[in-house]
């Protein structure tokens, strides 16, 4: 029950995008259609996951012991540099479908910050293995459902007549504000 | 090479990371509910942003082309790092309330933009103005967006309270949503005085 909270928590209540402004870049840059926004989502889904699970492993069984855990963060972005390259490589050969899908947005991800925020949030809160995959996971199917829901929205403004000094960005912008008020209706809700 | 107010002022108003670039907007978005807190988060990414420049700008030469932005990476992360436990000892209040912001420098995108497009290309005293100019750029841009914020959500400014108790906060304005709407009308603002200006 736990453990479906956390991920419910982490796609309502705190979610990544909309109130911890985790992710914004990605979130602002690649939302203009429903399709790319989705392949964007999908990316972001599988690296988080697969990067809290690593980020875990690497500051428990290497920078602990070692005594050097203070290095974390130079350590957690090489990993998820490296794992991002690694998935794309790997991608490449075994599901040439799914590269040709997700290829454009992969290298992207190394400098979506959500996807370090998520290891140093596991890590700050001293979650375990299965605490931090599912955290990861939760907190990309946020970001995922927030983009999508986004670049739907968008797409509709494309047509319709905007004043002239809110084209582009900042009408983006409020239309992200309207609704991270809507998501603000989810805080609350669930307490861990 | 042009001279260092020229590049000082290209960072600042020219090419501000924020309002005309675009980039970083994470912590933009996210650390301005103060104005206290703006110009700490744009003091510290510039310090790094100085650094790094400096420290890309002299290994140049050195690092391979192939592989030079995870070099990049290692070099910014390690000024964070520095800027994290400089924070922590002696600003320990500030370091609380950026918390999670400080590490995530790291992917602050105009650090690593800045780095490939400038002092990858460039002597290391330009790259110095260059990180300073676009540090200051981020943290004026910060500090209105942190000033505005405050002003409306809690009715101080810098801590100290100016609107009359009676006087309702908007408290929606320090929460997320606030942040939102702050950067979209100041862009706004400013596209209008653009458009004024060409037209």
């Amino acid at each position: 029950m736990y453990l479906i909270l956390l991920i419910l928590a982490g796609i309502f209540v705190n979610n990544y995008v909309l109130s911890q402004f985790l992710g914004i870049c990605p979130f602002l840059g690649v939302s203009k259609k429903v399709d790319t926004a989705a392949g964007m989502g999908v990316a972001v889904i599988f690296v988080m996951s697969l990067a809290s699970a690593v980020a875990y492993l690497v500051y428990n069984l290497i920078l602990v012991p070692l005594g050097i855990d203070y290095l974390y963060n130079i350590a957690f972005i090489l990993v998820i540099a490296s794992l991002v390259q690694f998935v794309e490589m790997f991608l490449k050969k075994a599901a040439p479908a799914l590269y040709q899908a997700l290829g454009v947005f992969l290298p992207l991800i190394t400098t979506n910050c959500a996807v370090l925020g998520v290891a140093v949030l596991n890590m700050q809160k001293g979650y375990n293995f299965i605490e931090s995959v599912l955290n990861g996971f939760g907190g990309a199917a946020g970001f995922a459902l927030a983009i999508v829901l986004f670049a739907g929205i968008r797409e509709r403004i494309a047509d319709n007549d905007t004043p002239k000094a809110f084209d582009g960005f900042p009408m983006a912008l409020i239309t992200a504000g309207l609704m991270s008020i809507a998501f603000l209706g989810f805080s609350g809700l669930i307490k861990l | 090479m042009a001279n260092p107010l020229k590049i000082l002022k290209n960072g600042i108003i020219n090419e501000n990371p924020t309002f005309i670039q675009v980039i970083g907007m994470c912590p933009t978005l996210a650390v301005t509910s103060s104005a206290i807190n703006g110009i700490g988060m744009g003091l510290s990414t510039a310090a790094v942003l100085i650094f790094a420049n400096l420290f890309v700008s002299l290994l140049r030469k050195v690092i391979p082309d192939t592989v030079r932005i995870p070099c990049f990476i290692v070099v910014i992360a390690t000024f964070v790092t520095i800027v994290q436990f400089l924070l922590q000892a002696y600003l320990p209040a500030l370091n609380a309330s950026l918390g999670l912001y400080i590490p995530l420098i790291v992917v602050n995108c105009i650090i690593l933009a800045r780095a490939e497009a400038f002092a990858s290309k460039n002597g290391p005293i330009a790259s110095i103005f260059d990180g300073l100019g676009m540090g200051l750029g981020f943290t004026v841009a910060l500090a209105v967006i942190g000033l505005v914020r405050e002003f409306i959500g809690s009715g101080t400014l810098f801590d100290i309270t100016v609107l009359p108790d009676a006087f309702p906060r908007t408290l929606l304005f320090v929460m997320a949503p606030g942040a939102f709407f702050t950067l979209g009308c100041l862009m706004a603002a400013l596209n209008h005085f653009r458009n004024k200006k060409k037209a």
